[in-house]
């Protein structure tokens, strides 16, 4: 199913009981529309508000102001917190902590089975997840025994047997060293590209940013910038204001363009660079 | 160190034991359990070495791993025969020296009672040992759930036992990254009083708690996502489904129940 | 003169069991007092271990390893001193904190080297001042503070015993780049300010070349090389080969070689790239536009 993601002028505090504001404004007015099956990796310095966003995408925080909707269904209306979850599967920084299962095909199926889907099917579902993250060998595991890249497959499998339409991706890869960074970005792009699912990446590295169709920077509650990745990296200044970076190749264009030399702002990958300055003293 | 603890530890395996049904299973255990402490005699634990040593023969576990569960409860199990041989009077006198006197009922009394524990020790660690914490833990919710009429929670303490069963080992190497930590700013866990001692365990409970209640939001969290809400509405992929085996080997259990009853009764 | 010196150091675990690994193989490594040595390798390569050998937390099965000429397990009564002076970082050094306020928990370890009140005070107060501590945040609760902030108390703790050698293992991981980046300077601040010599294990190419003068590059327990960070570097092809990456500056201007242009091989920084570009285009004499 295709479904789009629209947030509405969304604000966020923390609330006690009696609703008196207990945190600053989180959120400020944030619209913003993700159309399905695209690729969008959101970029921000730690406390300017993506987590709390990714966590009104299914409904797990509520919006003190605005709305957000998944398709038709507003999060804050009670009857469509389970198929709000369904459609928008999440996946955290720290592998460790959200596999519930002592076995990793147990682990996968855990959603599923909170779904009431027959069994059957989830033994179909979770064999075919396992498969899809290329952890099916492993299915007999327990996630102690698994690498840090490896158990996050697992998490992810565990969502993709839900069948959701919408994956978001709380810095999945912050805690993983640098081959299990590159296995979780070729199943992200996989999943993306395959299976059509819409992918929210959130991320402190700028190499996966670049992968992404979409870039979104946040800073302080609402968004900063909001364009293709060649756009958004080309604005270096306002990157490194928001605390962030840019791709080493951006910076060298962006330092050669400074002393002078003209060359395209909109380089983000090797290649592209490579090939600019090839041109340049041919 | 703290990585060395087996008990309770599964030892995944192919075997006709491994793949019983694990409600079968924990019943079997059971009524094995019921039956080495039935009789009061030596003759009487027969029928609880025979079931233990067919589920032996047939799990395919190596006695080794057996006895390595056993092994770490020989010394008490030493002290509290020794204890008995001496102690019990009664019969007769079978050695006597000085104020020193071992009768046979002594012995008889340490003897039942060391093969009884080692018998009941490889038999309950032969359960564990075949059975996935997970098959148990859901075996267990399964036996128990006409207990839900009454309003007994048996869902969330199967939750409970499957989570605390996970993060075992993940606060293990927790507790061993935090001490080598610790011991890194100069921390020492070995000296000093016992007051001393005990205050020094302050650098590792608090960080090993806030982690704990940290790791445990965060699974919450993450269990809501993947749409938990109880037992509501909740199917299971793993079915557990009796086969033939499992029959055959409760009616060979009942058997010898069966027998170990008439045996204690007419004798 | 080198502060650390390992000789044929070997580390083996599980001896005896199936599971026997030799995890730190035959290295010898001499750490010259005052460098910054940035230790990269895969996850299993032996970097963690090795450095866990260097302030004595692990014993070597053979080989030694020793800190100003001194073995360090001649005297096991000395090994706390041995703590003392090379300081151990370890990952995400915040989920040890445990006291009720960051000044104490910073104080923790030169109060287990039995300084005085006024000692342990001053130092508190120095160090909190390299890491960007202030002194109000001083009596808060560290448990209340940002995760990087968590970071930094952590990193303090082990910099107020005033290490000679200070040991960080990812000392930035999970942080977003512009805390990365402070963290990575508060490093160099301490190392200014005490001439410490400093070990920072890190995934990131890129900050090991902006921030260390010399790499040592572990692999399958193994030393695959050391040298300066410019002759590591220039090895690209080596390292990409045990499947290490190398900053991506280096690998475009590895390209740009491969295409004829004579651009040099141990470029390894924005900076550099900029100015050899410049220089080329400049002999080059083409048109810089306006």
């Amino acid at each position: 199913m295709k479904i789009r993601i629209q947030a509405e002028d969304l604000s966020f505090h923390y609330t006690d009981e009696e609703d008196n504001a207990i945190s600053p404004e989180i959120l400020k007015d944030l619209s913003l529309t993700l159309e399905a099956g695209s690729f969008v990796a959101v970029l921000g310095a730690n406390g300017c508000g993506k987590s709390t966003f990714a966590k009104h995408m299914n409904g797990i925080l509520i919006p003190t102001g605005g709305k957000m909707l998944i398709g038709e269904m507003d999060t804050a209306d009670e009857r469509y917190a389970y198929d709000i979850r369904q459609h928008v599967g999440m996946v955290f920084q720290n592998p460790d902590n959200q596999i519930v299962a002592t076995i990793v095909e147990e682990d996968v199926a855990f959603g599923s089975e909170n779904l009431g889907v027959p069994p059957e099917e989830i033994r179909q579902r979770v064999d075919d997840a396992l498969k899809a993250v290329d952890m099916y060998a492993y299915r007999m595991h327990a996630p102690s025994q698994l690498s840090g890249g490896q158990k996050q497959r697992v998490a992810i499998a565990g969502i993709i047997a839900m069948r959701p339409s919408c994956i978001v991706l709380d810095e999945p890869t912050a805690m993983l060293d640098p081959k299990g960074r590159q296995e979780i970005m070729k199943t992200i792009r996989m999943l993306n590209q395959e299976y059509g699912i819409t992918i929210v990446l959130i991320t402190h590295y700028m190499e996966e940013a670049v992968q992404a169709d979409r870039v979104i920077v946040m800073g302080d509650g609402n968004v900063l910038l909001d364009d293709v990745p060649e756009e958004v990296f080309s604005h270096v200044e306002e990157m490194k204001q928001a605390g962030l970076d840019v791709p080493q190749v951006t910076e060298l264009v962006y330092e050669l363009q400074k002393s002078g030399v003209q060359l395209d702002s909109r380089i983000i990958t090797e290649e592209a660079c490579t090939k600019a300055l090839l041109e340049l003293f041919a | 160190m703290l990585k060395d603890i087996t008990i309770g530890q599964f030892f995944p395996g192919d075997s006709a034991v491994h793949k019983m049904d694990a409600r079968f299973k924990l019943c079997m255990t059971l009524l094995f359990i019921v039956m080495l402490f039935m009789g009061k005699h030596l003759y009487s634990l027969i029928f609880g070495i025979v079931f233990c040593v067919l589920a032996l023969v047939l799990s395919k576990i190596p006695f080794r791993l057996i006895w390595k569960s056993i092994r770490v409860l020989l010394p008490i199990l030493a002290v509290t025969a020794v204890l008995d041989i001496f102690l019990i009077d009664g019969g007769d006198t079978v050695f006597k020296w000085h104020f020193i006197e071992i009768t046979s009922d002594g012995v008889k009394t340490a003897l039942l009672m060391v093969i009884r524990i080692l018998v009941l020790l490889a038999g309950t660690s032969l359960l564990t040992y075949t059975t996935s914490p997970i098959a148990l833990t859901d075996a267990i919710e399964r036996l128990l759930n006409p207990l839900k009429k009454i309003h007994v929670p048996v869902h969330a303490f199967a939750m409970m036992m499957t989570i605390a069963l996970r993060f075992i080992p993940t606060l293990l190497e927790e507790t061993d990254k935090i001490m080598t930590a610790q011991k890194a700013r100069g921390a020492s866990f070995s000296e000093g009083n016992l007051l001393q001692r005990a205050r020094s365990l302050v650098p590792i409970l608090v960080p090993l708690f806030v982690s704990a209640f940290r790791r445990a939001e965060e699974l919450a969290t993450a269990m809501e996502c993947r749409c938990y809400r109880g037992d509501v509405g909740r199917t299971k992929m793993r079915q557990l489904k009796a086969a033939g085996r499992d029959y055959a080997a409760m009616a060979v259990t009942l058997i010898l129940f069966g027998t170990a009853l008439v045996v204690k009764i007419i004798f | 003169m080198a502060v650390i010196e390992v000789k044929d150091l070997t580390y083996r675990y599980g001896i005896g069991t199936p599971f026997e690994k030799t995890a730190v193989d035959h290295v010898q490594l001499t750490i010259p007092t005052g460098a910054y040595v940035g230790i990269i390798g895969h996850t299993g390569s032996g970097k963690s271990t090795l450095i866990q050998h260097l302030n004595g937390l692990l014993q070597p099965t053979e080989g030694t390893v020793m800190l100003d000429g001194k073995d360090i397990w001649a005297d096991k009564a000395e090994m706390r001193q041995v703590r003392f002076r090379v300081g151990l970082v370890f990952q995400y050094p915040e989920y040890q904190i445990f006291e009720e306020t960051v000044f104490r928990d910073i104080a923790f370890g030169p109060k287990n080297m039995g300084l005085s009140e006024d000692e342990i005070h001053a130092r508190v107060k120095e160090i909190a001042g390299i890491v960007g501590i202030s002194d109000d945040m001083l009596e808060h609760s560290p448990f209340l503070l940002s995760g990087g902030q968590k970071r930094r108390v952590a990193i303090a703790g082990v910099m107020a015993m005033r290490p000679e050698v200070l040991i960080l293992d990812e000392p930035t991981a999970g942080l977003d780049p512009r805390g990365r980046e402070e963290i990575l300077c508060e490093i160099d601040l301490y190392r200014k300010k005490t001439g410490a010599t400093i070990l920072l294990v890190s995934h990131s190419m890129e900050d090991v070349a902006r921030h260390a003068e010399h790499i040592l590059v572990m692999n399958k327990g193994s030393v695959f090389c050391y040298d300066t960070v410019q002759r590591v570097f220039s090895r690209a092809g080596e390292l990409q080969k045990i499947g290490l990456a190398v900053p991506q500056i280096t690998r475009v201007c590895a390209a740009l070689r491969q295409n004829g242009l004579a651009i040099d091989e141990n470029i390894y920084t924005v900076e550099q790239a900029k100015e050899q570009l410049l220089k080329l285009l400049r002999q080059k004499g083409v048109n810089r536009g306006c």
